[in-house]
Formats: C-alpha cells, sequence, structure tokens
C-alpha cells in the first residue's frame, strides 16, 4: 500500500531520495573527475599540436588578454601557439594559430565560432587550402598584409562572407602582434618589417618582462597598421 | 507476450515522436545530423529506463503529494550521472549535444512515462516501457537526423553519398527542422492510417 | 446551414475571375521583364523561364498523382508564381536550384497547405528564402549588369547596393538614375523601378490591385528611413536610395499584394503595409542580411489571418454602435 501523504512521510520520504541521488552523484564526480580534466586539457594539447607541430615543452604567457603557448624542442624555441579571438559576424571568433621562430604562419585551427553555416563556417579550412589567394599558411603576417583583397590586402576573403574573413584575419593579427612582441623584444626595436634570422631569436630573449613586451605590442600594431 | 507488447507499443503505436509528439525541443534541436540524433536517442533511453525502474520500484513508498518532485529528483540525478559521464568519455559528443544533456530532466518523454506507466506497473515491464520508448524516440531521431544530413550536406552518418554543395544548407538549421519533421509526420500518419 | 442566403437571379457578372486576374499581373511585369532580359541577357531568360515551367510541372504532378483532384494549371496560378520566382532570382543561378526553388515554392508553401486560397504564405517568396537560407553564396552573388549578354553562370559579379552599403557604407553606390532605371546588381526583376512602377501603375489601373499595399509600403520605407537619414546622415543612407535599391518596389507592388495572403479590408491593408515596410528598414539596416523584403513581406503574411480577425470590413447596411 502506498505510504500516506502526511508531513512526516513527506519530508522523510523526500529527504531519503534526495540523500541517495546526492550520494550517488558524488561518487560518480569522484570517479569521473580526472578523465573529465584529462579530456579538456588534452583537446587543449592536440590544438596546440595541431598548429605548432612537434614540441617537449611548453611555455605559457599572457599578454593582454591573448595567451601564447611557446614550444621547445631541446630547449630550443621552435614556435608558439598563440591563441587570439576578434569579433565576427555571429558573435566571438577564436582561433589558434601557430608561428614558427621566423613568424611565418604554420597552421591555425578556429577553436570557436558561431559564424552563418554555409558562409562564415567555411573558415575552418578556407584558409589553408591552396587556391587563389586564400592560404595564409607559410605566410609571414610581418611581410605580407594579411587582410581581405577589398581592403587592400593579399588574402581572398570567403565568398559571400567578407565580415567573417575580416574578424578571422584580424584575429590572426593579433596573435601575430603578440607572438613578434613577446618573441623579438630583446633584439630589435622594429621586429615586424624584417622577420628575425633563427640565431637570434635566443631563449634569452623570452624571459623579457611584460612591460617590454607590451610596448613592443604596441609598436608592432603600429607596424601593422603602417 | 505482454512484454513484446509493451516494447512494440512504444516503438510504433506509441511513438513519442511521430504520434504522441512529444520531447519536441531535442527532436528540433539535436537532429542536425544521423550521428547527433542517434546520440541523443540513446542517452535519453538510458535516463528512461534507469528512471522507469527506480521510480517502479519505490511507487509504494512514495506519498502521492510529493511524488513530482521525487520523480524529478530520481530523473536528474541520472542525467547527472549521464552528463558526467558522457564529458569524461565520449567529449566529442559531448560538446555537440551540450545543452540538451541536461534537458532530459524536462524531457516531456521521461517524466511523462513515469507517471503513465512505471507508477502504474511493476519494475520489469517498466523497463521494457523505457526500452520500447527510448528505442522508439532514438529511431525517430535517427531517421529525422539522416533525412537533415542527407538533404543539408549531402552525407549520412558521415558517409558522402552526393556532393556538398548540392546540400540545401537550410535543412541543417532550425526551419530545415521543422519542415522534415512536419512531412516525417504526414508519412507516418498515412502510412498508419493504410 | 443557410447562412448562404443568394439574392434570386439576375445576376450582374462583372467578368472577373482567378485567371483574368492573373493575367492582368503577368502583363504588368513584362515591362520590367524586359528590362532584366536587357540587362541580364540569356541568364535572366533561362532562369524565369525554368521557373515558370517547373512550377506548372509540380503542380500538375502534385495534383495528379499525390492529391488526385482536378488539376487547376488553367488558372495560371503557377504561371505567376513562377514568374514571380524567377524575377526574385539571381540570373547567374544553376537550373537545378531553380527547380528545387520551384519545387518548394509550388509543394511546401501552396499544395501542401491545400492549394490556391489556403496558402498561408506567398509560394514564390518561400520559394526564395528557402533558396537563399540553403544557398546563400549563389544567391547573394548577383551578375553585373551587362547590355545583352549571352553569358549565363558564368556571368560576371557585382555587388548590390544594399550589399554595398553593409560592407563599404553609403558612398559606395551607383547613381539614384542608374537604380531607377536598374543599372545596378540585383535579382533578375527587381532592378528597374522605372519598370516595376509601370506594371503597378496598370494593375491600380485596372483594379487588379488596391493602392494601399504598395503605397503604405513605400510610404513607410520613406519615412522610416527618412527619419534615420536626418538623425544621422553620415551613417544611414538617403530614403530614395532605399526606396529604390532591393526588392523593395518588386515586393511592394507584386508580392505583398498578393491576395490570399494580404489582408482584406483596406485599414487591414495599410496596417499590413506599414508593418512590412518597418520590418524591412530594420533588417536592412540593423540586422545582419542586407535586404530584409522578402523576410518582411512573410512576416506580415503570418499576421494577416490576425490583422483579419481585429480589422473587418463593415457588413453592407451594418451600422456603427
Amino acid at each position: 500500500m502506498k505510504l500516506e501523504s502526511n508531513f512526516k512521510n513527506m519530508v522523510l520520504v523526500l529527504t531519503i531520495i534526495s540523500l541517495i541521488a546526492a550520494g550517488v552523484l558524488g561518487s560518480v564526480y569522484q570517479v569521473t573527475e580526472e578523465p573529465i580534466a584529462k579530456a579538456k586539457a588534452e583537446k587543449q594539447q592536440n590544438a596546440i599540436k595541431q598548429v605548432l607541430g612537434n614540441f617537449d615543452r611548453l611555455e605559457e604567457e599572457v599578454l593582454e588578454g591573448i595567451t601564447l603557448y611557446k614550444g621547445y624542442v631541446a630547449d630550443e624555441f621552435v614556435g608558439a601557439a598563440v591563441e587570439a579571438s576578434e569579433n565576427g559576424f555571429g558573435g566571438e571568433v577564436k582561433i589558434m594559430v601557430g608561428f614558427d621562430k621566423e613568424g611565418n604562419i604554420l597552421d591555425y585551427a578556429v577553436l570557436q565560432q558561431a559564424e552563418t553555416p554555409g558562409l562564415g563556417t567555411k573558415m575552418v579550412d578556407w584558409f589553408k587550402t591552396d587556391k587563389g589567394n586564400q592560404n595564409i599558411k607559410g605566410k609571414n603576417p610581418g611581410e605580407k598584409q594579411l587582410s581581405v583583397s577589398k581592403d587592400g590586402g593579399d588574402i581572398d576573403a570567403i565568398t559571400a562572407a567578407t565580415i567573417s574573413s575580416r574578424a578571422f584575419l584580424g584575429a590572426v593579427n593579433k596573435a601575430y602582434a603578440a607572438f613578434s612582441g613577446g618573441d623579438v623584444n630583446a633584439v630589435s626595436g622594429a621586429p615586424n618589417v624584417h622577420h628575425q634570422s633563427a640565431e637570434s631569436a635566443s631563449c634569452d630573449s623570452l624571459q623579457s618582462t611584460v612591460a617590454d613586451s607590451l610596448s613592443v605590442i604596441t609598436d608592432s600594431i603600429n607596424v601593422i597598421n603602417d | 507476450m505482454k512484454s513484446l507488447n509493451v516494447i512494440i507499443n512504444g516503438l510504433v503505436k506509441e511513438n513519442p515522436t511521430f504520434v504522441l509528439l512529444l520531447g519536441m525541443c531535442p527532436t528540433l534541436g539535436t537532429t542536425s545530423s544521423a550521428i547527433n540524433g542517434m546520440s541523443m536517442g540513446l542517452a535519453t533511453t538510458f535516463v528512461l529506463i534507469c528512471s522507469n525502474v527506480v521510480i517502479s520500484l519505490i511507487k509504494n513508498l512514495v506519498p502521492d503529494k510529493v511524488r513530482i518532485p521525487c520523480y524529478v529528483v530520481v530523473i536528474a540525478a541520472f542525467v547527472s550521472v549521464l552528463q558526467m559521464c558522457m564529458e569524461a568519455y565520449v567529449p566529442a559528443i559531448y560538446e555537440t549535444l551540450g545543452l540538451f544533456i541536461p534537458l532530459i530532466v524536462v524531457n516531456c518523454i521521461v517524466l511523462g512515462r513515469a507517471e503513465a506507466f512505471a507508477a502504474k506497473n511493476n519494475a520489469w515491464y517498466s523497463a521494457l516501457d523505457g526500452v520500447g520508448i527510448g528505442l522508439g524516440f532514438t529511431f525517430a531521431l535517427t531517421l529525422l537526423g539522416a533525412i537533415r544530413e542527407l538533404l543539408g550536406t549531402g552525407k549520412v552518418f558521415s558517409m558522402t553519398i552526393f556532393a556538398e554543395s548540392y546540400g540545401a544548407l537550410i535543412f541543417v538549421l532550425a526551419p530545415g527542422a521543422f519542415i522534415a519533421l512536419g512531412y516525417l509526420i504526414a508519412i507516418v500518419n498515412r502510412l498508419r492510417k493504410a | 446551414m443557410n447562412k448562404l442566403i443568394v439574392a434570386p437571379a439576375p445576376h450582374v457578372h462583372s467578368g472577373d475571375s482567378v485567371r483574368k486576374n492573373m493575367l492582368n499581373v503577368i502583363i504588368a511585369l513584362i515591362p520590367a521583364y524586359l528590362v532584366s532580359l536587357y540587362f541580364f541577357g540569356l541568364g535572366a531568360f533561362i532562369v524565369s523561364a525554368t521557373a515558370v515551367v517547373s512550377c506548372v510541372v509540380f503542380e500538375y504532378l502534385i495534383q495528379r498523382f499525390i492529391c488526385k483532384q482536378k488539376t487547376s494549371i488553367g488558372d495560371l496560378s503557377a504561371v505567376l508564381t513562377g514568374m514571380l520566382l524567377g524575377f526574385n532570382l539571381p540570373s547567374n543561378l544553376p537550373v537545378w536550384m531553380v527547380v528545387v526553388g520551384a519545387l518548394v515554392a509550388i509543394g511546401v508553401a501552396k499544395m501542401s497547405f491545400g492549394g490556391l486560397g489556403n496558402n498561408l504564405f506567398n509560394p514564390a517568396l518561400v520559394g526564395r528564402v528557402f533558396l537563399l537560407i540553403s544557398f546563400p553564396a549563389p544567391m547573394t552573388t548577383w551578375p553585373k549588369p551587362t547590355p545583352l549578354t549571352m553569358s549565363y553562370l558564368d556571368a560576371q559579379t557585382a555587388a548590390t547596393p544594399l550589399t554595398l552599403m553593409k560592407e563599404k557604407g553609403v558612398e559606395a553606390l551607383p547613381t539614384l538614375w542608374e537604380m531607377f532605371i536598374g543599372h545596378m546588381g540585383g535579382s533578375l526583376g527587381e532592378v528597374s523601378a522605372l519598370a516595376l512602377l509601370i506594371g503597378g501603375i496598370y494593375l491600380i489601373a485596372t483594379k487588379t490591385i488596391s493602392w494601399h499595399i504598395p503605397v503604405s509600403i513605400l510610404l513607410t520605407v520613406f519615412v522610416f528611413s527618412g527619419i534615420l537619414w536626418l538623425a544621422n546622415g553620415e551613417v544611414y543612407a538617403n530614403p530614395m536610395i532605399h526606396l529604390l535599391s532591393g526588392g523593395l518596389m518588386l515586393g511592394a507592388i507584386f508580392m505583398a499584394t498578393d491576395y490570399v495572403t494580404s489582408p482584406m479590408s483596406p485599414l487591414g491593408q495599410i496596417v499590413y503595409g506599414i508593418g512590412i515596410g518597418i520590418i524591412t528598414i530594420v533588417i536592412r539596416v540593423f540586422g545582419s542580411y542586407p535586404e530584409g523584403m522578402s523576410f518582411a513581406i512573410l512576416i506580415m503574411n503570418a499576421a494577416t489571418p490576425l490583422i483579419n480577425m481585429y480589422i473587418h470590413p463593415k457588413r453592407f447596411g451594418e451600422n456603427k454602435k
């Protein structure tokens, strides 16, 4: 027979059920906590690996809200994966761009975007397809003007999605500004005009203070704007 | 014999999507591809079976006036378990289904079956009802997902049937979900009458 | 059940019929069609012919084999739907997309609702919006107007004034005269305001449509965009540009005035027109799509039953309370 709906029974049953549910959830949480953290870390690692290639060690640095992951192979700087974002057509476009130590773009990954499906979403592989002037891989934002050809740049925009293309390339340029600022500051005052030679990008230059880096970022942004 | 009837009832006669028109929010929201629809269907099936069994076991211990809160706590607990497990072991699917997993709690199908079936039958039949309704839901979502994926991108389960440039993008977006579901329901009704 | 009381004979028949009205609209579309043939050449012919033929064929097939009823293609409504659909497409659209658009217009928007007279939305517009959302890239690359060109799929492309405005601001526009006669990028039937106005005047003169809907739409657009322009002339375009660009003229004169999907009473028609005008400008100025005319008409189509419910024509002989 069913329990009677009096106050004591109702409180008792609800409490017991809630307690059991809480107990079950707690134990499941404990079991899954580690795999969840691992899956999240792995996702980020995979993105870095995709845009940067091989590395032994990573160093994380945050400059003006832009995160740089610097990769080292046997303690030698090989390049950096930079997370940058820009407002697109349907919200924030967040990308990760990999630069080699000379500032050439290795690869990129789109981490987050809400562009129009079929148009803006093509950015996921549009800018690494070899067709016309749309590939940015291997190009150096310090030498080429990475903006859409409608704005006088060197890159073909995604068909019918100029705004998304602008946002994407804007984020790439931001990433480069942060990259060159964090990398080259100790060696050269005007890092973007000519890229650094391989030797000069020593590890020492990376240990510069954040304040130094910031001033160079503004410099490099100015250079880009010029 | 009754066991079989219970399952078939959920699959065909009371198919939650095509006949009862329950759970329309995940139906429309997650079926942009066949695999998404199937994952959502299976996730709901898991919750349905577990909650049906537990609710039918505790049905005599729960006072009538607080039965709905009790059922919701049971369902919510299973959904949270499912959510954590998916996030840990199948993060890719978890990411695409995203918000819709926690929303299983308020899915009318789950609470509806708890109230309409599990609270009146024993645990064995309730489990079977969960299987039947769950598979019916999964079948409907997979079918809808496959149709939308095919018309929208030219693929089914990521296998290319025709070139993607011939796909009508609208079927991947929300309006396409309504159009495809409407015609599916019309066809199913026609077949049921025949 | 004897609610319809018909007076005894003799009756005077006005000679009105579905067929005659449809024919009038088709005649009114001819000037705009000639302009589009001139500017877009072969492409305009292929696209419009495909649209008309496939609309008629789909209507016939659906009525014959799915609905199993007498066919009604003789009333020319499918021909008109096809023409309007073609007018709303860029003239370099591949044939198969035009056929898909016709299938949606006739199959989904018209026959699924029960055929002519029962459709809630303008079929040609449903076809166009379906194509716009499904194939956004081909639907938003318009051919450059080149007099009497023979190129079709390989036509040179040009942006429409509205796209230019969204992307580059107001100074990149063609001159008002070019926009008035139709020398600009756009869907094949929408470019020439002049030709569309001629058609509109013919329709009003033959009493095929009343003036309420087109005038209220155009006036609302003019006033609303004028207010924005006066508020900040550097950001917002001149109201004349809004009047002459995009599908506004085509929509106001030919699409919004569809008998089935617009309100019945004159007052209701004005409310409907104002709604379309406001929504169009809101989408054009603040939305992410450059053109909002077709969405505006569809939204107001949906509101039409509501308008009809609240604003119904006064019954003959009824006294004001």
